[in-house]
Formats: structure tokens, sequence, C-alpha cells
């Protein structure tokens, strides 16, 4: 027994110490810059039935660097030298009759190139007759059912995170607050996967092919964050809360513990990935399909897709496998489980290994607009609010929760601001602590 | 590298605004977590209550300063007995995912759009103070040493007013612990069930100790934006709220005087450790800006790496805080 604690450690360790490497790598890695870097974007606006109109030959500029017009498309790219800061400039005066921006005085952006893809600059444009669109088609069909496929997709990344935040409660009683930091791990670990390829973060590795140089598949990268999400799951427990579960610390001490914990991670995220927006190099801007009026991009959808296939599998994993029975009766009642034979402690692992792992590849699906440092504590309300929703512990609970949440979130929208449509989440929350506070499938015993 | 300056940077923050600040916050957090046991995960929700409820009464109402820090007051007591409304009836665990919501959702709220023309959105709100640095008998704009210690004239001022409260406060919250109100609430600490089966209404005495330390945590909130002469939403971000909570247990939860031992061994630390890194010698600094990416950034990241790890390590190891007693009140005894 001892030998293998020993090695399980040394090994979470060395799994530890890489991830923080490749994080660790980046300074080194800006050798293999790419000089072809630029600020783009799409000029557009929604005419009175809400159909998008692109902008054509507009004339945008950066100055002391260039200029570009905008084309058939309504697209623009201003190609810039060095990664840095760009003050770019609309020319409003070439804007089509009708069309102006939404806020005069923002013809003047600032492009913050990060070394590894274009900047995204958006000009909001409106036409006259576009502002009564907006609030004329606000309860459309199609603009609700457009916020209820965003709510969903939403609501089925949300799940996947949920689940293992609800499977930890369950198996431990112990509301993980460094969950998010799980999630971000995953979105950064697919960048760094994505950007500099197995090793090459190292700089005298660069040099290599890929995938140990270069950038690998995204596809491949997010195999491989899903991997580290659970290799940081299994370090974290291993390290951190087997020990502390072993001498006795409270459930309250563990939870500032995670607390803590959360904190320490998402500084050191920003310690060494910087607090700059970046993007994937692969899909980070995709023009959506339109299916009856209802827009999705295709990376969108085969991340749905794959979300939905995961649910269904960790769903049957939970009912129809050993380990998943284990994990669910562990769950319901730690002292009966362990009472009937199961190892309590190896199925609190798994969950961990699971738990992390889900969390990474929700991660890495939330990163495809920005990846950012605290991509995770951003969303971390809307996680507890679907795990409280559909019941603390509860793994099938929590997915119901995020949907609900997702979508709710969403639809909030239809009457409230978008920028504070999180707010949603709260209100969620306290209505279902006040309303049902065991949750929609959670037991009543629990709320104690 | 210029020690005389470090250190007089260090001594100054040993009893500087921000130690009075962030101790005033952590005795609301002692009334809810040391004596009354509340998971209380959003008290900077309080403090920006507190400092809203000023600001926003001043600049968008036009109300007198002074009217408006009553209002400061009632605005974050009535927040609590919101908060407190839906989760105090239930597992310690509900509250504190509650609170850390709120906390945040008051920060989106305030620094929102649609909120700008009476929160002043991200920008804030400025110029409301004035009433209260008309009153000082100090010249603003001087600095005025005492032995180690260094300070503008309008900080003497802030200190001046924000020490008495501190102490004033901290006296009234020993006097209530011992009376009879108080020794309840440590009662529902140790043992709900016990307290419950003496006839206490437990959930009445948890609001109380709820609002009570909420309204604590304004005065703090009050603080805060008077020293810095605006109210601006990113300083209320969740991160403070978890390092008033490193500040109780640093102090040791349950102790009458753990919160301002706490703000001041944290602040004359984390001030002495940014300032020497600050002063490194160029060619040290450089190199260590190469290895491990040590830019003044990353220095200023370097508080929260360790306030997470100090917390982490804090609440596996010594519970009871540096300086509190298991026999009191220790955070895995709960």
């Amino acid at each position: 027994m001892p030998a293998s604690r020993r090695w399980a450690r040394a090994s979470g360790a060395i799994g530890l110490a890489i991830g923080l490497g490749v994080l660790a790598g980046n300074g080194q890695a800006q050798a293999q810059v790419s000089d072809d870097l630029g600020v783009i974007g799409t000029l557009q606006y929604s005419d009175a039935t809400g159909a998008k109109v692109f902008v054509a030959g507009v004339e945008l500029s950066i100055a002391d660097v260039g200029g570009a017009t905008s084309d058939k498309d309504g697209f623009f790219r201003i190609s810039v030298p060095v990664p840095g800061e760009y003050s770019i400039t609309l020319n409003t005066a070439t804007l089509p009759a009708g069309v102006t921006l939404k806020d005069p005085e923002r013809a003047n952006l600032v492009a913050l190139v990060s070394e590894n893809a274009d900047q995204r600059v958006i000009f909001p444009l409106i036409t006259a007759d576009s502002v009564v669109s907006v609030s004329e088609g606000n309860f459309s069909v199609r603009r609700v059912s457009q916020l209820t496929l965003e709510g969903l997709k939403l609501g089925l990344y949300l799940a996947m995170a949920a689940i293992g935040l609800s499977l930890i409660f369950g198996t431990t009683g112990l509301v993980n607050f460094a969950h998010a930091e799980l999630i971000t791990w995953g979105t950064l670990m697919a960048y760094f996967f994505n950007i500099y390829g197995l090793v090459g973060t190292f700089g005298f590795f660069s040099v290599l092919p890929p995938p140990f140089g270069g950038g690998v598949n995204f596809i491949v990268a997010t195999l491989l964050a899903t991997i580290m999400g659970g290799v940081l799951g299994f370090v974290l427990n291993r390290v951190i809360f087997r020990p502390s579960r072993a001498s006795g610390v409270s459930l309250l001490a563990q939870m500032v513990m995670t607390i803590g914990l959360s904190i320490l991670l998402r500084y050191l995220f920003v310690y060494f990935f910087g607090s700059r927006y970046r993007v994937y190099n692969e899909y980070a801007s995709q023009r959506a399909n339109k299916f009856w009026g209802i827009e999705l991009t295709s990376r969108d959808a085969v991340a749905m897709v794959v979300s939905i296939i995961i649910l269904i599998a960790v769903g049957i994993g939970l009912t129809r496998t050993r380990t998943g029975r284990a994990m669910r009766a562990v769950s319901d009642n730690r002292d009966l489980a362990e009472s009937s034979g199961i190892n309590v402690e190896r199925v609190i692992s798994q969950v961990w290994i699971f738990g992390g792992a889900l969390a990474a590849l929700s991660g890495t699906f939330f990163g495809f607009d920005t990846v950012k440092w605290d991509i995770g504590a951003r969303i971390l309300l809307l996680v507890f609010a679907a795990v409280t929703l559909g019941g603390l512990g509860t793994s099938f609970g929590a997915l119901v929760g995020a949907l609900i949440v997702g979508v709710a979130i969403n639809w909030s929208t239809l009457v409230i601001d978008t920028e504070l449509k999180n707010m949603t989440a709260l209100i969620v929350l306290i209505l279902a602590l006040l309303l049902r506070p065991q949750g929609i499938l959670g037991k009543k015993q629990r709320i104690g | 590298m210029d020690w005389g300056f470090i250190l007089e940077r260090s001594f100054s923050a040993m009893i500087g605004p921000e130690v009075v600040v962030y101790a005033l916050a952590a005795v609301g957090l002692n009334v809810h977590f040391g004596y009354t046991g509340l998971m209380n995960f959003g008290q900077v929700g309080f403090m920006a209550a507190g400092a809203y409820g000023v600001g926003v009464s001043v600049f968008w109402l036009g109300w007198n300063f002074w009217i408006g820090i009553v209002f400061a007051f009632v605005y974050a007591g009535v927040l609590a007995l919101l908060l407190g409304l839906p989760t105090l009836r239930l597992r310690a665990d509900y509250l504190s995912l509650v609170t850390i919501a709120a906390s945040e959702t008051i920060r989106l709220l305030a620094r929102s759009r649609v909120m700008q023309p009476i929160t002043g959105g991200v920008e804030g709100v400025n110029q409301f103070a004035g009433p209260f640095y008309d009153l000082s008998p100090f010249e603003l704009g001087k600095f005025y040493s005492f032995g180690p210690f260094k300070y503008l004239g309008r900080d003497v001022w802030v200190l001046l007013v924000g020490w008495t409260l501190l102490i004033l406060i901290t006296l009234m919250v020993r006097q209530l612990m011992g009376s009879p109100w108080g020794r309840t609430l440590r009662a529902i600490r140790e043992d709900e069930d016990a307290a419950r089966a003496l006839g206490k209404n437990v959930y009445f005495y948890k609001m109380q100790s709820l609002m009570f330390g909420g309204m604590i945590g304004a005065v703090a909130g009050v603080l805060q934006v008077i020293q810095k002469s605006s109210v601006q939403a990113d300083t209320f971000n969740p991160v403070i709220t978890f390092t008033i909570w490193t500040i109780l247990i640093i102090g040791g939860p349950g102790r009458v005087w753990s919160p301002i031992v706490g703000a001041s061994i944290y602040w004359t630390l984390i001030v002495f450790v940014e300032n020497t890194l600050r002063q490194l010698p160029p060619g040290l600094r450089a190199t260590l800006e190469d290895s491990i990416q040590l830019s003044d950034f990353n220095i200023a990241m370097l508080r929260f790496i360790l306030v997470g790890g100090g917390l982490l390590l804090l609440a596996r190891f010594r519970p009871q805080g540096i300086f509190g007693s298991r026999e009191e009140m220790a955070l895995d005894r709960r």
C-alpha cells in the first residue's frame, strides 16, 4: 500500500509539473510567433426584418500601419507588424447612407493584438429602421428559438461541468469552489496544446515538427486537455483532499480550503498565462449557418453533439457500469456503500478524475470565443445555480438544472440587458432555495 | 535597494487605511462566522452595499452626505435580510453559495451599462466625500510623520476616524458577545439543535447576526470609498471576501481582537513583499522577469497567490488561526 501510494503521489506530481510547465513555457515560446498578424472584423447590421446585411466599401485605418476597405461580406483585415495595442478608426463618412455606428463616439477602437492570432474588433452598426426592428422582433418566434438554442448550448456545456461538481459533493459532502478552475484549466490546456503542441512550449523543443513542437489539431488538443483535467482532478484529491479527510479536517474547513485553492490556481493562471484574451488557432471565428432563420456555427453544432453523446455516455456509465453504480451508491449513502464492500476512497478518486475531465472538456468548449484566465470563475455562479436547482449531489439533477439555467439565462435577455443575463442565475438559485431547497431531483434529508 | 523606503512603507501599512477597512470588514465576518458560525462568502457584497449606499444617494439622489451614510447602513441591513430569508433555515453551505453569488451579482449590476446613470457604471462615482474632509483638522495635502509612520494629511484624518470607529465597534462587539444575546449566538455556533431545544429561535438569532455583521461590513465599505474618494465596482471583487477570510483566520476566528491583528499582519506582509520585489536590483529583476515572469503586473498578482495559498494551508493545518485557541473556535469544529 505505501509503495503504491508513493507511486500515485509521484505520478500525480509529475502530471501537475508537466501541466504547469506547459503554462510556464509560454514566455519562451514567442520565438515561433507567426509574422502574419492583423486586426479583423466584419461590418454588418440587421435590417428591419432582422436579416443580416453586410456593409462593403467602408474605409478603416490604423495610424502609421495601414488601412483596408471592407469587402462584399463586410470583412476587413489590416495587417500589423508586431503584437501590441492598435487604435483602429472607422471612417464614418464612407458608411452607406442611413447606416450609422450604434455608439457614434466609438468610431475609434483599441485592439490588443496577441502573438498568435488576428484580433477581432466589432463596430456595432445600426440603420434608422433597425432600432424599431429590435423592439418589434423582440418576442418573435425566430428570436425565441435562437435564444433557446443558445440556452441549450450553454446548458449542455454547463452540465458537463456541473455533473462533476455534483458528484464530488455527493461522494464527499464537499462543495468544491475550485471547480471553476478545473474548467479554466481545460480551456488553457486546450489552448496550449493547440498553439504549442506537446512540448513546444519549452523553447528548444519548438523546432520539432507537430505534434511535438508545433500546435496540434484542436480535436487532439481537446482530448489532451480532457486527460489533463482528469490528471488535475486526481492530483488535487490525492495531494490535498484525501489527506485532509484522513486527518479528520471538517467539511467546512475543507470548503474554505477549496476557496483558497481556487484563488491560488486562478492567480497562478493569470501569472503564467497573462490577462490578455486569446483565441484558439482553429474555429475561433466562423460564419454561422442558418437553418430556418436560426443561426449556429458548425463548431458549436459539433460541440453540442459531442456534449450530448458524452452526457448520454455518462448517464449510461452511471447506471450500467460497476464503477458508475458504485459512484451513485457512495453518493446516496456513504456508510451503507462502505459496509457493502465498496472501496469508498477509490470511488472518490474516480469521481475527482471523472469530474476534472468533464470540467476540462466543458472548458475547451467555453473557450471557443475567447480564452481567458478567469473563464471558469465567470461562470461559477451558473454552475452552482445549476447544481443547486437540480439537487446537490444528484448527477442527473445537475444535467436538468444546467439545461434549465442555460435556457433561463438566454430567455431573460428578452426582457433585460444582455450584460445582466448572468444575474438570472442568482434569481434561479434563490427561487430554488425558497421553493424547493433540495432541488428538483434531490432528497429532503440532504438539506439538513 | 532602498531598505529605508521599504521599511517605511511596511511600517505605514501596519496601521494604514487598508488595515482599518479590512479589519472592520473582518469584525463583521467575525460576528458571522467566528461567533455564530455562519459561512458568509460574500462579505464584499456588504462592503459594496455600504459604498454604493453612500455613493449613489449623494451622487444620484443628491442627498446630504451624512444622511447617505445612514442610508448605507440601512441598505446593507436590508440586503442581509434578503439574503438570509431563503438560506438561514438550510444547511451552512447554502448560505455560502447565495452570499458569494449575491456579492458577484451586486458587482456586475453596479458596473453594467443599464445602471450607469445611477452607479456610474465602470467609471463609478467620484467627488462625494467632500463634507467628510471639510471637517479635517489636518492639512489634506501635507505629509505628517509620527515615528516610523508617514501619511498624507487626508489619510491621517481617515485614520483617526477609522481607528476610533474600529476600536469602538470592536469594544461594542466584545460587550455584545458577553451579553445573553451574544452567548446565545455562540450556543448556536456550538450546537444549533441544543440552542433550539432550549427554546431559542435560532433562525431569528442567525438573522440578527447576519444583519449586524453585514452592517459592520458596510462601515468598512463606506470608509474605503471615503478614503479613495471614489466608488468603483471592480474594487468589490469576490477575492476581497477571501482576503478578509484569510485575515480572520490569521487572527483566529471568535476572538475579539483577531480582525485587527490579522489585518495588520496581512498588510504589513503584503506591502513588504511587494515593495521588496519592486526594489530588487535591476540585474536580478531582469533575470527573474525572464525566468519566472516576475513583471510588475505579476508582482501585483502575487498578493492573491499568497492569499489563496495561505487560506488553503491555514484551513488545513491551523484552522483556529495563528493566535486562536481550539477551545474557543476552530474552523474545523463546526
